[in-house]
């Protein structure tokens, strides 16, 4: 598609939470840190765009964006930051945080059918969007009521687009590793059956958390609801790969929800 | 004999009159404290020593090594004898290198906000924020890598905000990487082995009767061996 990546060499954790208190500088650090690494990338010439950076994770994208916002829209709190991280650079605010979701976009989802060299054609397909890729408005990538931009991805690889009435509820999130699993098992068994209710062989999402707690999770909800069906769940880049003819890269053994079996019989996977 | 060059220094808050040119720890001998604990190699390798310390007309809080810094006028200075840093007890043979053991035993790590204090304290000048960063992600090969050099004065520790004790998790990380993640070098296995057949056992046994005197000539004698040393395998 003719774009190429560039990992940003010493990258640090964004913190995967963006802090809401007025006088929290601190937890603004980590995600500026990585947008200063950008500018040094663009400087020392191991790239040559306008500053892009693309995350995947919808977290580290929401974390890193509206880091990027607040010390745009607020230049004392960028000023605060800049003094503190006096080893480094002054940040100012150049960076343009993308999700990898939205390079598609610009490139165009044509394009990305074109580079598709095995339709999933049959194949039904549920976007789940969950919270940090579409809120809060002004930071997400799409109109956080009613969202298409993964829909569109799912038809650019030829599958047959699902729609699920909660692709935009909370998952349930960090509750996960808290004292409250149950909440993520129901809310994984809502958004599950919601979707194998309009007939969705497969849901796909692109926030890591979101993919844990559909998938993973899934054990719990089957203890607490004997009658649940099991649903494979996959990172949207994993359908990408599969779709493009990459097997190799499909990553599926990390699923706690085995994909494959469902996508041999389908003839999506061979043997 | 000429004229001494004397500076201030501020030991404790306390002023004391010192030659120019020493180090702060000769400099607080000199002013009479005396080191029982806090002071080792005075060569900038074993990291007994580490000291906090500021320069006149200047905000910044300063750490070093006390054997490694020369006192200058108007400095104000403290040693720190010890870190009371979190060190976990482990069994190395009982340890998973499939999972992130350094989350596990040292769960703090993940408090880390990127905030680089720990590398602007480092006396070694090492990444130590990017090697809890790769200590987060489980990669044993990045923090064994880039904490190499560490010597364990554990001024990263009493600097950091989030509590992390840096060395100890570093150190646990080199463990793991060594015993299950390194290839055992070929020139080792093998001298292992003539170790084993006894090859130096009667070598052992005639510097064993050797006089003291007999054993330094040898010493200052003996041949320098030209294997290449410590030739580590990337894989």
């Amino acid at each position: 598609m003719d774009i190429e990546l560039v990992e940003i060499p010493k990258w640090n954790c964004c913190g995967a939470v963006s802090s809401l208190t007025a006088d929290d500088v601190m937890h603004h650090v980590a995600p500026i840190r990585n947008l200063i690494r950008v500018i040094e990338m663009n400087e020392e010439g191991l790239v040559n765009d306008e500053k892009r950076l693309i995350v995947f994770c919808s977290m580290c994208f929401n974390v890193l964006r509206r880091s990027n916002k607040r010390v745009k829209e607020d230049p004392k709190f960028l000023e605060t930051i800049n003094s503190f991280m006096d080893e480094e650079r002054d940040y100012d605010g150049s960076v343009k945080v993308m999700h990898f979701l939205e390079i598609l976009r610009d490139i165009g989802f044509y394009k990305v059918k074109e580079r598709v060299k095995k339709p999933l054609k049959g194949l039904k397909v549920s976007a789940y969007y969950g919270c940090t890729l579409l809120r809060p408005r002004g930071v997400g990538i799409d109109d956080p009521e009613a969202p298409s931009i993964m829909e569109k991805f799912i038809e650019s690889l030829g599958a047959e687009v699902v729609d699920n009435p909660y692709k935009s509820l909370c998952c349930g999130s960090y509750h996960t590793v808290g004292g409250n699993k149950e909440l993520v098992a129901e809310r994984a068994y809502k958004i599950i059956n919601a979707a194998r209710e309009r007939g969705a062989d497969l849901i796909i999402t692109s926030c890591p958390l979101c993919a844990f707690n559909l998938d993973n999770r899934q054990e719990l909800t089957k203890k607490i609801h004997p009658d649940f069906e099991h649903m494979p769940v996959l990172y949207f880049t994993q359908l990408m790969a599969l779709a493009m003819g990459m097997e190799s890269e499909t990553g599926f053994d990390g699923n706690y929800i085995d994909p494959r079996p469902l996508l041999r019989e389908r003839g999506f996977l061979e043997g | 004999m000429s004229e001494e060059k004397m500076i201030t220094v501020y030991i404790m808050g306390k002023a004391y009159q010192v030659p120019f040119g020493l180090t702060i720890m000769k400099a607080m001998e000199y002013a009479g404290y005396r080191f029982i604990r806090g002071s080792g190699c005075r060569a900038g390798f074993c990291g007994a020593c580490a000291t906090v310390y500021r320069k006149k007309g200047e905000y910044k809080f300063r750490t070093a090594l006390a054997c490694q810094t020369t006192a200058e006028d108007g400095m104000y200075l403290a040693q720190l004898p010890f870190v009371p840093a979190n060190r976990k007890e482990y069994n190395i043979n009982e340890l998973d290198p499939e999972k992130n053991v350094l989350s596990e035993y040292y769960p703090e790590i993940n408090r880390c906000v990127s905030c680089n204090t720990c590398t602007k304290a480092c006396p070694q000048e090492l990444d130590v924020m990017y090697y809890i960063q790769a200590a987060i992600r489980g990669d044993y090969r990045q923090v064994s890598e880039l904490s190499f050099d560490c010597i364990q004065c554990g001024l990263c520790t009493a600097r950091c905000p989030a509590e992390i004790t840096h060395y100890h998790v570093a150190q646990l990380a080199r463990r793991i990487y060594g015993k299950y993640q390194l290839k055992v070098p070929e020139h080792l296995e093998k001298r292992l082995k003539e170790i084993e057949e006894g090859k130096f056992d009667e070598e052992i046994e005639r510097l064993k009767n050797m006089s003291i005197d007999e054993l330094k000539s040898a010493y200052v004698q003996r041949d320098i061996e030209k294997i290449p040393r410590g030739e580590v395998s990337d894989e």
